[in-house]
């Protein structure tokens, strides 16, 4: 296997981690549109995501933000192979050896599985309703036949301690619990496996504020109990800011901003993190929200020239309609200080001279 | 439509512009368990073109309420006590607790006094009807146009809530449209009518961050064009912050906290309220969230004095937990809480620059 190509990493290594967990290189994939009908278009393809490359360090915790229709949620599915990426790498060590899992069939990634956990979004379609909480936190392991019987249910026991219910919750069924219970029932599941990487999907975006909090707090002191690698996917840049190392901000199917959680919050430099973060709503009615963000995600059927976000972009310029910016640092020689990646012309010496970059 | 008669029996002590005003409001669930109070004893009232907020985390008692002023009380429930008076500009004083079911104004008053927006785009929209077709048909209905004249007036409204190209997209099905858009739809079809008061129930709660500023800047906005006054409903504080003039706070079916908005934000007086700001994401980086413990109890079972008190950082044994509910009481102008403790916590924020 041809090694992979440099990116930077976070800037403290956990203790003996150098090699990141998880490389992602080149991840593509695209759904074919059907013909007829809808889209009025024959045979097209959609591309969701479109040359994302990351990497993941042991006991890191990276988030991808965006807004809907961005790609979040398929890249996020591709890494847990839940879909087949439809070019592109993704290279997960384990065992010491790295597997490219973008190229495995259905059977030799059934021994991978349990290194790979998923947490739903919604957490009242993602319980089956006709099974109790503790068939449902015990299932992984009963499909890949790691426990049964007594150390099966002990096992189950000791989960449900941890996510703060109780052992006597094991026999009642997910109607017997709140929103916020549930999700905690969905950790537990994804946590029972002792995964390598959990990918967690808007995991508490359907939460009320006070339960979200609870959920949150559960997901950090887990990370640390586990030593947890974790891929976060949420929508409201405030909910990464406190779980995540690094956060990488996704539009129309590539990431457009990829710094450590400190520096994207102090220094957002994609005109679009700054929409993001300047839209979410604070309880302060001196700070005002910002609605400048007009229209809507483009559509990955149909992407605009140059850089996707220019249509929407309050400081588009004569390049950005033509020329696609890469993903770079713009100052890759100081390497006193984490990487800061950004895809913006603003930033990569076209924009010199012009006003705008201010932070929002 | 029928001549519109004030069925006031008795004067309500109300300013000329206060437009809904709801008294002792009780709404009882009546289950094999008994009688849950799924509202108990909520009053408030809410201005001429002003934004009332009313919080709290799901099963406290919000959407009930708002469901209860349009006499929309699902199964089960039922309105046991109070009164819902609303001061109509167009239709008079109609006291909507003591309509008859077949009663004209109730459907006048549904979808056209008082409009409703729903949290589920998709679920408030039928799928197999265009969104031009649901729009037009408020307007037939509550406006009496003509097909081609709700045709003309619909994509006015599809223009008016800001979507591009609505000569188009009038004749699109609901599936065509982003959640964004269907939200815009809804809220057009809502404005059909011209109401006096529209009732957003979580309108973005299902919406990404962007959309949600951009709904929310909107319902400012027509608001703003069209006078209407909004309750809006909501768990986000951040939500209420950006949108309303004065806020409800309630917890197991009553209020809790009342007041400005700014009054509640800089200075709330209640612990809950205290709670749910400080677990926003964003006020407390990089730390823990400071999470309210525990959930909300069921109906079927309310703790003893203070309903909070289980879940209370400030709980004190022999005063929150024993003797009745405490009672809202006003503790500065327009400023109003249900805490036995308030003055005292008031008192040692005060000296030490913030709560334990």
């Amino acid at each position: 296997m041809k090694p992979a190509d440099p990116l930077p990493g976070p800037a403290a290594f956990p203790a003996g981690v150098t090699e990141p967990l998880l490389r992602v290189r080149h991840l593509r994939k695209e759904f074919p549109v059907r013909s007829g009908g809808l889209f009025r278009q024959m045979g097209s393809t959609v591309q969701a995501v479109n040359d994302l490359s990351f990497d993941l360090y042991p006991g890191e915790t990276v988030g991808l933000v965006g807004e809907s229709g961005s790609g979040k949620t398929t890249a996020a599915r591709c890494i847990v192979r839940a879909l087949a990426p439809s070019a592109g790498e993704i290279l997960f060590r384990t065992n010491g050896r790295t597997v490219d899992l973008a190229g495995l069939s259905e059977r030799a990634l059934q021994p991978l599985r349990p290194a790979l956990q998923l947490i739903f979004q919604d957490p009242f379609s993602s319980l089956n309703p006709r099974m109790t909480v503790g068939q449902i936190i015990g299932e992984p392991l009963v499909i890949h036949r790691l426990a049964r019987g007594s150390e099966l249910d002990d096992r189950v026991d000791d989960m449900l301690l941890r996510i703060g219910l109780k052992p006597e919750h094991r026999t009642r069924y997910p109607h017997a619990f709140s929103g916020g219970q549930r999700q905690r029932i969905g950790i537990a599941r994804a946590l029972i496996m002792h995964p390598s990487l959990i990918v967690a999907d808007e995991a508490v975006s359907a939460l009320d504020v006070s339960v979200q909090a609870q959920v949150l707090n559960l997901l950090k002191d887990l990370q640390q109990e586990f030593n947890l690698t974790c891929l976060l996917v949420a929508h409201n840049l405030d909910v990464v800011r406190h779980v995540c190392d690094r956060v990488a901000v996704m539009y129309a199917g590539r990431i457009v901003e990829l710094a450590e959680t400190a520096a994207l919050f102090e220094d957002p430099r994609h005109p679009y993190t700054r929409a993001l973060h300047s839209a979410v709503p604070r309880p302060d009615p001196d700070q005002r929200m910002n609605c400048g963000l007009a229209g809507e995600t483009a559509d990955p059927g149909n992407l605009p020239s140059g850089c996707a976000f220019h249509p929407r972009c309050p400081e588009c310029f004569a390049p950005c309609a033509q020329l696609r910016p890469e993903l770079k640092d713009e100052e890759a020689a100081d390497c006193e200080r984490p990487a800061h990646l950004v895809a913006c012309h603003l930033r990569d010496g076209r924009g010199a001279g012009l006003p705008g970059g201010g932070i929002g | 439509m029928s001549a519109i008669q004030p069925t006031i029996t008795e004067p309500v002590q109300a300013g000329e512009d206060v437009l809904l005003s709801v008294e002792d409001l009780c709404v009882h669930f009546l289950t094999q368990r008994g009688a849950l109070p799924a509202v108990d004893g909520v009053s408030f009232t809410i201005k001429r073109g002003r934004t009332l907020a009313l919080v709290g985390e799901s099963g406290c008692g919000k959407s009930v309420t708002s469901y209860a002023l349009l006499r929309l009380t699902p199964w089960p429930g039922r309105i046991v006590r109070g009164r819902v008076i609303l001061r109509s500009r167009r239709a008079g004083l109609i006291d909507i607790t003591r309509l008859r079911e077949d009663d004209d104004r109730l459907y006048q008053l549904r979808g056209g006094l008082v409009s409703m927006i729903f949290q589920e785009p998709m679920t408030a929209l039928s799928p197999v009807h265009t969104v031009g077709d649901q729009i037009s048909e408020a307007l037939r209905l509550h406006r009496a146009m003509t097909g081609a004249e709700a045709r003309q007036a619909g994509i006015d409204l599809l223009r008016q809530v800001g979507l591009a190209a609505p000569e188009r997209r009038f004749d699109y099905y609901p599936h065509e449209f982003s959640g964004g858009m269907r939200q815009r739809a809804i809220i057009a079809m809502a404005l059909a009518s011209n109401p006096e008061l529209l009732i957003a129930d979580e309108p973005t709660t299902a919406l990404d961050v962007t959309t949600q500023a951009q709904i929310l800047g909107l319902i400012k906005t027509l608001q703003h064009d069209i006078g209407c006054a909004v309750l809006l409903i909501t768990h986000d504080f951040g939500v209420v912050a950006q949108t309303a003039d004065d806020v409800a706070v309630m917890y197991l079916g009553r209020i809790v906290e009342r007041g400005r908005v700014r009054d509640v934000l800089t200075h709330p007086r209640h612990p809950y309220t205290l709670g749910l700001l400080r677990s926003l994401p964003g006020a407390d980086v990089g730390g823990r969230l400071a999470a309210i413990p525990g959930a909300v109890p069921s109906l079927a079972d309310i703790p003893g004095g203070c309903g909070f008190h289980p879940r209370c950082p400030q709980a004190q044994a022999g005063r929150c937990d024993l003797g009745g509910v405490p009672v809202l009481r006003f503790l500065a102008p327009d400023h109003a809480a249900a805490c036995v403790r308030a003055e005292e916590l008031d008192a040692c924020r005060g000296r030490e620059g913030g709560l334990p």
